[in-house]
């Protein structure tokens, strides 16, 4: 209960206020992503922008898995749903996600059977009990997730089990990171490194991004303190003219990550040339597919999938959002005709997307969003 | 499911070493513990836990403190529980 009680001592979060403003250097403006939908979530649930100093913003990045599948691919994932002898499991957070033609729950209203798993091995028991049916996995997330995809696989082929096959849609964060730091739109000066997913791929990976474009990284917890001392960090990096990646979180994240993990995900998985993001369009090396070795469990040989690329909804802004080139509140339909009950875009979807996360939370204070809007505006 | 959830690792498995039995805010269900293989954890020892998978051990301050943050999320954080609940890994 350390960090809570820490941060409810609220002496130790303005006293990290203090640190971060001293270090500001008058007249600069520094814009920080967070790159994990989890730290999105506790930012704005703690309101941690109140405890910053006006010329530091927080910009929200692409890292919620749900928020990041296209249409089209939602809408492969209700075809192979739909096969005779296909039972379709997926994640709950999955199912209010919309396709060109409705989302996971939509398509069960019309008589198809998506089932909500906890986990991969859940869908594997089912396989189990149900050997004359095709049980297809619906995979999404990151390298967190990945590797429970993985060994699933890994299993079901020790198991000698023929019915069990993926849907792979899980991404890699680094390629994303690397598009919206050569995306013209935008000018940032640091990251907030993602938690869990540093578990798994550890620090190494975002070396580059120090390296060869001098922005420092600090991987940081998910409690309001961890992330303010990680802004603190990285405040402190850019006052020194330093660009490093350093560990907020070295309580659970090892600087090499996991071994088992990687070399599960390398062993049933590889890149794919290219995969698209909603929002952010094609990026080249920045989803898993199943590797050969695995092809009898993987969905995409074992069914054709259409495939067919839908454009997003254009009311919809989710692209700007995920890039952090616009802030939630300002997309024109968030609120409106988005809104979590009835979400256009992804990021309204999870709780750890952006707008459902400042939907949720943010609009307890209209003032400060009023004032933050226009704070937002003035600077771009 | 993008939740890292704590859970107090009861007992492992007798047959199947990757399986271990583990209480979550009260709730008791097999998980698999097999990304940890380098370094099981023992019963008594908390892990970090990502769709029925541990992802990493921790310690039981930070254990308690990740369980208090979850708590305060609320809605997501209880959306995890019950999927847990119905989960039937073996």
């Amino acid at each position: 209960m350390r960090f809570v009680d820490e941060f409810r001592d609220a002496d130790k979060a303005r006293a990290l206020s203090a640190k971060i403003a001293a270090l500001c250097e008058p007249g600069r403006q520094y814009k920080l992503m967070e790159v994990c939908g989890g730290h999105t979530h506790t930012i704005y649930k703690h309101g941690l922008e109140d405890y910053l100093p006006e010329s530091v913003t927080l910009v929200h990045g692409p890292g919620c898995p749900v928020c990041v599948i296209p249409m089209g691919r939602v809408d492969d994932a209700i075809h192979l749903a739909s096969q005779p002898d296909v039972i379709m499991t997926s994640f709950g957070d999955m199912m209010r996600v919309p396709g060109s033609g409705g989302s996971f729950f939509d398509a069960n209203a019309e008589g198809t059977n998506i089932k909500m798993v906890y986990s991969p091995l859940d869908s594997l028991k089912l396989a189990r009990q149900n050997p004359d049916k095709q049980v297809v996995f619906m995979a999404i997330g990151f390298e967190t997730t990945a590797p429970s995809t993985a060994m699933t696989m890994i299993r079901a082929a020790a198991e000698g089990l023929a019915n069990f096959s993926v849907f792979c849609n899980h991404v890699t964060i680094v390629p994303a990171i690397k598009a919206i730091l050569d995306s013209p739109d935008l000018r940032l000066d640091g990251f907030i490194g993602p938690g869990h997913v540093s578990t798994v791929i550890g620090c190494r990976p975002y070396e580059f991004i120090a390296r060869d474009y001098g922005k420092p990284v600090v991987v940081a917890g998910f409690e309001p303190l961890d992330i303010l001392q990680s802004i603190y960090l990285l405040m402190l990096q850019l006052s020194q003219g330093r660009a490093e990646v350093e560990n907020q979180y070295s309580r659970v994240v090892p600087w090499n990550g996991n071994p088992v993990a990687l070399a599960a995900i390398g062993e049933t998985m590889e890149l794919r040339p290219y995969f698209e993001w909603r929002g952010l369009g094609f990026i080249s090396h920045s989803a898993l597919q199943v590797k050969e070795k695995y092809a009898a469990m993987d969905a995409e040989r074992l069914f054709s999938v259409p495939g067919v690329r839908v454009a997003d909804p254009k009311a919809c802004q989710c692209g700007e959002v995920l890039k952090g080139v616009l802030k939630p509140w300002e997309c024109k339909v968030f609120g409106t005709a988005c809104t979590p009950e009835t979400p256009i875009g992804t990021c309204m979807v999870s709780p750890e997307g952006a707008c459902a996360a400042y939907y949720n939370f943010g609009r307890m204070n209209r003032n400060r969003v009023a004032e933050a809007g226009t704070v937002g505006t003035a600077r771009s | 499911m993008c939740l890292g959830i704590p859970g107090e690792v009861i007992e492992l498995h007798p047959e199947q070493p990757d399986l271990a039995k583990v209480n979550v805010s009260g709730v008791r269900r097999m998980i698999n513990i097999g990304l940890l293989a380098d370094d099981p954890p023992a019963p008594g020892e908390w892990v970090l836990i990502h769709v029925g998978f541990a992802l990493s051990k921790i310690d039981e301050q930070e254990a308690a403190a990740t369980l208090q943050y979850l708590e305060g999320v609320g809605q997501a954080y209880e959306d995890e529980l019950t999927a847990l609940k119905e989960s039937l890994i073996e």
